[in-house]
């Protein structure tokens, strides 16, 4: 057994769990934090993204006692109170989703791919980017066009922020 | 997975003390060997975490000599500007390893010490005839990348960087498995100094090897017409649900003429 301590969504949060507990189990069973999904629980799927640090890291393939004292984002710390996260919103937009169960890691993934190119991005870069997340109903197209979307979204404010 | 210990070391002295405890196994970005104890293939009673040491991160350029951090990321390797300049092949390689997910926990180090097969930094390092550095020796590549999954480590060595002269020219090209991303087929071509090293990957039936026939139709030219015509014998090399030995061969002269036209540019 470890004690965990780490910083989740903003918020100090420690308690204890064996040290072959992945993150991803801490998050959603000691924490409740069930919008991160188990997908393939083999590093493939990407269901599990979130950011340890800044960087969008499968948390299905990491112990939770790795992550102690780091500062982690989950998809239920994107958003601004009732603000969506410009990358949440444009994938209810262009309907990003259909069952769902993906969507947290793409998001989370997408988040950072967007952060990673603020030169912006285009079709292949993003096809690419999310050779490390699957989706097994939408065909990729409409997330697809969200993160582009969201992108464009992201980089206009950031330069709106810079001309201000 | 099993019961494990985890330890965060500070230092590489304090890596290898807390080595010393049970069967313990050293833990980087842990892109194989988590996966690796989920499924039981590896079962350590106690894991000692290097991720945090930062004398083993970071590449550093110095004149024509590379050096990389054992801990340094798939990720940090892709993005340094420095490699960018003075090897692109290397960080052009590591930006294609897995997926952007796996390349911000993997590490070179991890890479070469597990020395899967069909990885592609063995390839890198053997072409590039790098040096391995462990806390206790140093090793060149060509003597240790021993075998599948094997290598000329010890048990307490830690691999603490890599070392190698940027070429003049070079680059890999890897026939990826569309699922997995690891090589099907992966060759880097390198001309530097003493000559061209063709180093090839996913193919061998014990693992990473050099193409001295590929090397000896470079060395006269080192052009992609010069491997025209360039039949690879499928002797010794695998055969697996991917693709047959015959197919593989195949794909190392089409990989290794895609390789020298990339470092032709």
């Amino acid at each position: 057994m470890s004690d965990i301590s780490l910083t989740v969504n903003g918020k100090r949060v420690s308690g204890a769990a064996e040290d072959r507990t992945l993150l991803v189990h801490f998050l959603r069973e000691n924490l409740g934090l069930t919008g991160t999904h188990v997908g393939c629980d083999t590093s493939q799927c990407g269901a599990c993204v979130i950011h340890v640090d800044g960087k969008a890291v499968k948390s299905c393939t990491m112990l939770a006692v790795q992550a102690s004292g780091s500062n982690v984002v989950t998809i239920e710390g994107l958003a601004d109170g009732a603000d969506l996260h410009p990358v949440q919103a444009a994938f209810k937009e262009h309907h990003g989703l259909q069952c769902g169960f993906c969507t947290p890691g793409m998001i989370m993934a997408a988040t950072d791919m967007i952060n990673r190119h603020p030169e912006g991005l285009d079709e292949a870069t993003v096809r690419a980017e999310l050779e490390g997340n699957i989706c097994r109903c939408t065909g990729y197209h409409n997330i697809v066009k969200a993160i582009l979307a969201a992108s464009e979204t992201m980089s206009s404010k950031g330069k709106a922020k810079q001309a201000a | 997975m099993y019961s494990v210990n985890y330890h965060r070391a500070a230092s590489v002295a304090d890596a290898a003390k807390l080595l010393k405890s049970g069967d313990a196994k050293l833990l980087s970005g842990g892109m194989t060997l988590i996966p690796a104890m989920k499924t039981r293939l590896a079962a350590p009673s106690d894991l000692v975490d290097l991720s945090r040491i930062k004398d083993l991160q970071g590449v550093k350029v110095s004149g024509k000599t590379v050096t990389i951090g054992a801990a340094t990321t798939h990720h940090d390797v892709a993005s340094d500007e420095k490699l960018k300049r003075a090897c692109p092949a290397l960080a052009h390689m590591a930006s294609r390893i897995g997926d952007p997910a796996v390349r911000y926990k993997g590490t070179i180090g991890g890479s070469i010490a597990n020395n899967d097969p069909a990885a592609d930094y063995p390839a890198a390092l053997l072409a590039l005839d790098a040096t391995i550095v462990t806390n206790k020796r140093e090793i060149a590549a060509g003597k240790f990348f021993t075998g599948l999954f094997e290598t000329a480590l010890k048990d307490g060595e830690i691999i603490t960087a890599v070392t190698f002269t940027a070429p003049a020219k070079a680059a890999y090209e890897k026939f990826r498995n569309p699922a997995s991303r690891y090589a099907i087929v992966g060759v880097f071509v390198a001309k530097g100094k003493d000559g061209v090293r063709v180093a090839v990957t996913g193919a061998g039936d014990d693992g990473v090897f050099r193409s001295k026939e590929i090397e000896a139709a470079l060395t006269k030219s080192f052009t992609a017409a010069a491997l025209d015509g360039m039949k690879i014998s499928a002797k010794n090399l695998m055969s697996d649900i991917h693709a047959s030995a015959d197919y593989r061969a195949n794909l190392i002269a089409v990989m290794a003429k895609r390789a020298v036209a990339a470092a032709n540019g």
